[in-house]
């Protein structure tokens, strides 16, 4: 028999025991959520408007709020990181002063708490430009604190491409931008991607940075300029200031997990189709 | 096939220097490169072939830290200055690289792709070209059926024709070839060769290769490259012929007769 020495074996059951601990920690969160959650979830509760402060009605305007801030996060977010990402992993070569001084201040955004992020996007959008508690400030204030997790994803995910690729494409003739649009881009997909799914992950739990930015009407918004409720928020709520909202915050929580995963999934699989049409399309 | 009697210059390097990060790799070569001819290049492993290839279509710009100095001069205009416009330098300068590198693309796009690129608009010319190169190197029997799928999946040699198939595609006047069947078996090597005699008289043509049968079957023209403490250098030049039979050089003589190198 091939019995390991006894350091050896140790350290292996302490990486199993870590790694089940954290899978039964996962297991138990998700169970107390369905357990809660499930129960109080019907056609109703996702598409109604929530009355009595969210004891009673659903959380259809709360969902399609999400959904809207999302999007303006994700619509302002991703043209600038990727752009950025470029910039720094094919245009700079890495050394100059400029990317160390874009690299520098990231990675110190990423750090801040989001409390913080919230200020300032109170002063700046809804306060300097005037666009008051809106999705508009709520959905842009997202963006600001995303964009460092998605640059630094995108640049890592276009560095992971071979530089043959690049090599090859110069040796043809063909310009940065087309070997970027054909080649480079595709092939980063998958990396790129990931980034995403954090960015998301990100965005939809946050809660205190909205709080000052899109704040709290519950109402469905006639416009991006209206206030809207994201889910984190409702959960806040239900769970702090309403006696008796314990049973409609977990639900709550329920469609904002399910959310998540059904947005990761589209992104995933946007971006393996994106990957694929490099080779095959036309 | 007829050669000119008298060669024309096509490309003429001029004091070349290159180094790496301060460190210098090639010093100070000239030499001339003859249209429509098959130049070969030669030389013990490290002494700066690939590098002197790659600044024959500026292709060592990609290569942060690589400086370059002299001249190189491409039907008379020198290309290392800073007007050259890249992307018509290396259309016309074709490449071949050491490891086959094809797009991650499927193996129909390898080619269509740079095409459509340089303006070729007509699918149906598209796939014209597509069929006639992939013919020329040999491939098209072997991969007609599966043009749609991924190029990675074909051998290295494969691979590395794909390669060669792509750049004839874009018809450059002058094709640089680092080693070209170095990954290919002698079947593959030989569809190649004679690929590559067959080019002679149309496209100037520079290839390195460590086979020095190669060389004296292929070669029109033959450069040996040197290496002396990590400088390359050329230490001898000339009609292949010519350097193959009597080498003024010493090191050039023990290194052409297999005893050195
Ligand atoms: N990107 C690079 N950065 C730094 N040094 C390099 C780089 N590429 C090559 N060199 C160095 O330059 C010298 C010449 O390399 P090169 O690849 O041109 O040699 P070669 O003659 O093509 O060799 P081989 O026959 O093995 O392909 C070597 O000393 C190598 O270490
Ligand atoms: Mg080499």
């Amino acid at each position: 028999m091939d019995r390991r020495p006894w350091p050896d074996g140790l350290a292996a059951a302490l990486a199993w025991g870590v790694a089940m601990g954290i899978t039964a920690v996962f297991g138990l969160v998700l169970a107390d959520l369905l357990r809660h959650g499930l129960p109080e979830i019907s056609l109703g509760f996702l598409l109604e408007a929530p009355r009595e402060a969210g004891r009673a009605g659903g959380i259809g305007p709360v969902i399609v709020s999400t959904l809207l801030i999302l999007a303006v996060c994700l619509l302002t977010s991703l043209p600038i990181a990727l752009a950025t990402a470029v910039l720094l992993a094919e245009f700079s070569h890495g050394r100059s002063g400029f990317a160390r001084l874009i690299r520098a201040s990231l990675d110190g955004l990423a750090g801040v708490p989001s409390i913080v992020f919230g200020l300032f996007g109170n002063a700046l959008f809804s306060l300097a430009l005037g666009l008051g508690f809106s999705i508009l400030s709520g959905g842009l204030t997202l963006a600001c604190m995303v964009l460092p997790i998605l640059i630094r994803s995108a640049e890592q995910a276009l560095r992971e491409v071979p530089s043959d690729y690049r090599r090859a494409a110069a040796a043809l003739g063909i310009s940065q931008a087309a070997s970027l649009r054909q080649v480079l881009l595709p092939c980063a997909a998958p990396g790129l991607a990931i980034g995403v799914v954090l960015g998301i992950g990100r965005a939809l739990a946050e809660t205190a940075a909205l709080l000052f930015t899109s704040g709290y009407v519950d109402r469905l918004p006639g416009s991006l300029l209206d206030s809207g409720r994201a889910l984190s928020v409702h959960i806040y709520d239900l769970a702090m200031n309403v006696p008796g909202g314990e049973a409609r915050a977990y639900a709550t929580a329920v469609v904002l997990v399910v959310l998540l995963l059904v947005a990761n999934a589209l992104t995933l699989g946007i971006a393996e189709l994106w990957r694929l049409d490099g080779g095959t399309s036309r | 096939m007829s050669l000119p009697l008298r060669p024309q210059p096509c490309l003429e390097v001029r004091q070349l220097s290159v180094s790496y990060d301060r460190r210098c790799v090639i010093d100070a070569v000239s030499t001339v490169m003859h249209r429509s001819r098959i130049t070969a290049i030669v030389g013990p492993s490290g002494c700066g072939k690939s590098t002197f290839l790659s600044c024959l279509n500026r292709l060592s710009d990609l290569t942060p830290g690589c400086r370059l100095s002299g001249s190189i001069r491409l039907d008379g205009d020198d290309i290392l200055s800073a007007r050259t416009d890249l992307i018509r330098l290396r259309r016309r300068v074709g490449a071949i690289a050491q490891r086959p590198n094809p797009f991650p693309l499927s193996i129909r796009r390898n080619i269509t792709m740079p095409l459509e690129h340089h303006g070729l608009r007509h699918r149906d010319r598209r796939e014209a070209v597509l069929e006639r190169v992939l013919r020329r190197v040999g491939l098209w029997r072997e991969v007609r059926g599966r043009l749609d799928q991924p190029a990675l999946a074909l051998s290295g040699g494969q691979q590395q024709r794909l390669c060669l198939a792509r750049a004839l595609a874009l018809e450059p006047e002058v094709l640089l070839l680092d080693e070209p069947c170095s990954a290919l078996d002698p079947v593959a090597s030989g569809v190649v060769e004679d690929l590559i005699a067959s080019l002679r008289g149309a496209t100037t043509q520079v290839i390195v290769t460590h086979n020095l049968a190669q060389a004296r079957r292929l070669a029109d023209d033959l450069i040996v490259f040197w290496t002396d403490e990590g400088r390359g250098t050329i230490v001898e030049q000339g009609p292949a012929d010519a350097v193959f039979t009597s080498p003024q050089s010493a090191i050039t003589a023990a290194y052409l007769s297999g005893s050195r190198g």
